[in-house]
């Protein structure tokens, strides 16, 4: 297996708050290789995102890594101060956000932008980087590059906005991409035109991506790997169609069973009964525990983490070896 | 078999001018959009027709209409055989408020902060004075919390002591009150996740084979629209372009906006799938283009259509708003 680009490894983050520390994320280990997508998906509060922003070095405050590292081609990235992460980021991880309207100033011209990015993250003087700020927008698939490179945000769709920001995240050459929910405030047509542009791109450029999503059909259409979460965990992680067609952990058996198909129909979809639990109450032993069909007693209290399963690596006592063993 | 609800020719236009002292100083126009622009259909009795399309399409719009939030600047409504129109302004609905439910799309919009579960899902009993006495009161809503899988104890708890897939339940629970017959869903599950989404439709099957309901469920989710409706309608710039039994339209597209759509959906059987995406985007409502309104982002347009608007017509067992379908241009088959 070659070097890994990006190594997470036993990644814990922690809220304090004033009824005591909330574990965010516990224990969460994973790895990118260089051009790979990795999908992470999950739903609300599984802490998907969090990792993510763990990864650019955004956590908001009171937020805070309490243990584990975050390496990028082997150098440690968790504990940089903040003025060296700020190199970091934009110039080797580059970042895109779900509200395309939200990661644009409305107040500059997205040429101005796409100048400023490309200026602070490599030597080039204007007529350079305007030329390639100008080229990158034509990458991204923009009508009339050359006018539209003067016009504001408010001036384009929705659709439109996501590929400037597609074009900002790329302008430095980053070797890893961090999207999250990056096509969700889009129309269908439009998100599978963001979707075959994103893997298009990250393909030309050689960049890895994390996609983070709750939307399994963008996983499946666009990803190598899948990584699926649930409480601040990892639960299972594997290869795309191992996840999807082979699911080896109970909760991924109920997420894959409970999204409507356009292949196949049911009169009835599997449910998953009961909520995800909140950070204040997670259960001993297994998060799942509680909402699992098939919980034994030793999923009440002992934890598991990720083991071999038949096709991918599931945090579940009922793979990896006897049931109830060791 | 007779219809429950119908449309006929429905339409609604939108002012959406500049203020009076703008139009004067800067010679703007008065402009207004066609939010829904002749839209016929109609619902069988106890079925579901689900309403998809991409944002800006009219499908809220057209559920808004029928359930009285908005007044059709043109056409008719008729629910039950009558004109729904007439009914709405007799007795202020009364009747129709009592027959015709909603269930939006927020379930943290669409719930009172300040009352309690037990107070949300009694308004409508009390307001159409369906119950007497308190105790009757307490077991009817009881009865309805269980029936959306809630418990007689959270009739005491106020919204915000639930996920949004309980919220959801208790906003079913209060358009099930009056024991309505026809129910207008307008995203009812977008707003959740997808094991919450799936609880949440399958209560709802559930609850349309007990009591017959009749739904128009309104998403731009189209696996989920396979899942729960018996007929499909889809929409593009405020008109119907296709409307056919669920088995049709999904076997057999017809219309290129419907063929779109359903290649552009990412589906999680389709791993690793190469596709070419549809190019183009959705054009401005307020200058849509002439002819059919498609046009500009179809691979069939030709002359024809970037200049006579397209009627919707019974072509084999779908109906189709498309000329290169009725011509015979492009086949029956996706």
């Amino acid at each position: 297996m070659p070097t890994p680009l990006l190594e997470v490894s036993h990644l814990r983050v922690e809220f304090p708050t004033r009824r005591g520390t909330l574990l965010a994320l516990d224990d969460v280990s994973f790895s990118i290789a260089p051009g790979e997508i990795l999908g992470v998906v999950g739903e609300s509060g599984a802490g998907k995102s969090l990792t993510g922003a763990s990864i650019i070095g955004l956590l908001e405050p009171p937020g805070r890594i309490a243990r584990g590292e975050i390496r990028l081609e082997g150098e440690r990235i968790d504990n940089l101060p903040p003025d060296r992460m700020r190199a970091v980021r934009g110039r080797r991880i580059g970042a895109i956000f779900q509200d395309p309207l939200t990661s644009l100033n409305p107040l500059y011209t997205v040429g101005r932008q796409l100048v400023e990015t490309i200026q602070t993250h490599l030597p080039m003087d204007r007529a350079r980087a305007r030329a390639r700020a100008v080229a990158l927008l034509k990458e991204t698939g923009i009508p009339a590059a050359e006018q539209r490179f003067d016009h504001y945000p408010h001036q384009f769709s929705g659709g439109m906005r996501q590929r400037v920001v597609i074009a900002l995240a790329l302008a430095a050459e980053p070797k890893l991409i961090v999207a999250d929910e990056p096509t969700t405030a889009l129309d269908v047509s439009i998100q599978a035109q963001i979707i075959a542009l994103l893997k298009r791109l990250t393909r030309q450029h050689g960049a890895a991506v994390m996609l983070v999503t709750h939307d399994m059909g963008v996983i499946a259409e666009a990803s190598d790997r899948v990584a699926v979460m649930y409480a601040g965990r990892i639960v299972e992680v594997g290869p795309v169609q191992q996840v999807i067609h082979r699911p080896a952990h109970p909760y991924t058996v109920g997420l894959m069973g409970s999204i409507p198909s356009m292949a196949v129909e049911h009169d009835r979809l599997l449910q998953i009964d009961g909520t995800m639990p909140r950070l204040n109450a997670i259960p001993d032993g297994c998060a799942f525990n509680p909402r699992c069909p098939k919980a034994f007693e030793r999923c009440r209290h002992d934890r598991p983490d990720l083991m071999a399963a038949e096709a991918t690596q599931a945090a579940c006592w009922l793979v990896g070896g006897e049931r109830g063993g060791a | 078999m007779t219809a429950l609800v119908e449309t006929v020719e429905l339409g609604k236009v939108f002012d959406v001018s500049a203020p009076w002292l703008n139009r004067v100083l800067e010679h703007k126009p008065r402009q207004s959009v066609h939010a829904v622009d002749g839209v016929s259909f109609s619902i069988q009795k106890g079925r579901t027709l689900a309403l998809v399309g991409e944002s800006g399409c009219g499908k809220s719009t057209v559920a808004r209409m029928l359930v009285g939030l908005y007044r059709p600047t043109r056409g008719v409504i008729r629910f039950d055989g009558q004109d729904a129109q007439a009914a709405w302004r007799a007795n202020g609905g009364r009747v129709l408020r009592r027959r015709i439910q909603m269930i939006f799309q927020d379930p943290y919009a669409s719930l009172n902060p300040r009352w309690t579960v037990r107070d949300i899902v009694a308004e409508p009993l009390r307001e159409h004075a369906l119950v007497r006495d308190a105790a009757t009161l307490n077991d009817r809503v009881s009865a309805l919390l269980h029936q959306v899988g809630l418990a007689a104890a959270d009739m005491a708890k106020f919204p915000h002591q639930f996920s949004g897939g309980q919220r959801q339940r208790i906003s079913i629970a209060r358009a099930l009150a009056t024991q309505p017959e026809f129910l207008v869903c307008d995203e009812p599950t977008s707003a959740l996740d997808v094991s919450v989404q799936a609880q949440v439709l399958n209560i709802m099957k559930d609850l349309q084979r007990e009591r017959g309901l009749t739904y128009l469920f309104i998403s731009h989710n189209l696996a989920v629209v396979r899942h729960v409706s018996d007929e499909v309608g889809v929409m593009y710039l405020g008109r119907l372009v296709e409307w056919a039994d669920k088995e049709t339209l999904f076997r057999s597209p017809r219309h290129p906006y419907t063929r779109m759509l359903l290649d552009a959906i990412p589906d999680i059987s389709m791993t690793g799938r190469a596709r070419t995406p549809v190019q183009g985007e959705v054009p401005n409502p307020l200058e849509p283009p002439t002819g059919c309104a498609f046009h500009p982002r179809c691979p069939h347009a030709n002359e024809r259509c970037t200049r006579e608007r397209p009627e919707l017509l019974d072509l084999k067992g779908a109906r189709v708003a498309c000329h290169a379908v009725a011509e015979g241009r492009i086949g029956a088959s996706g």
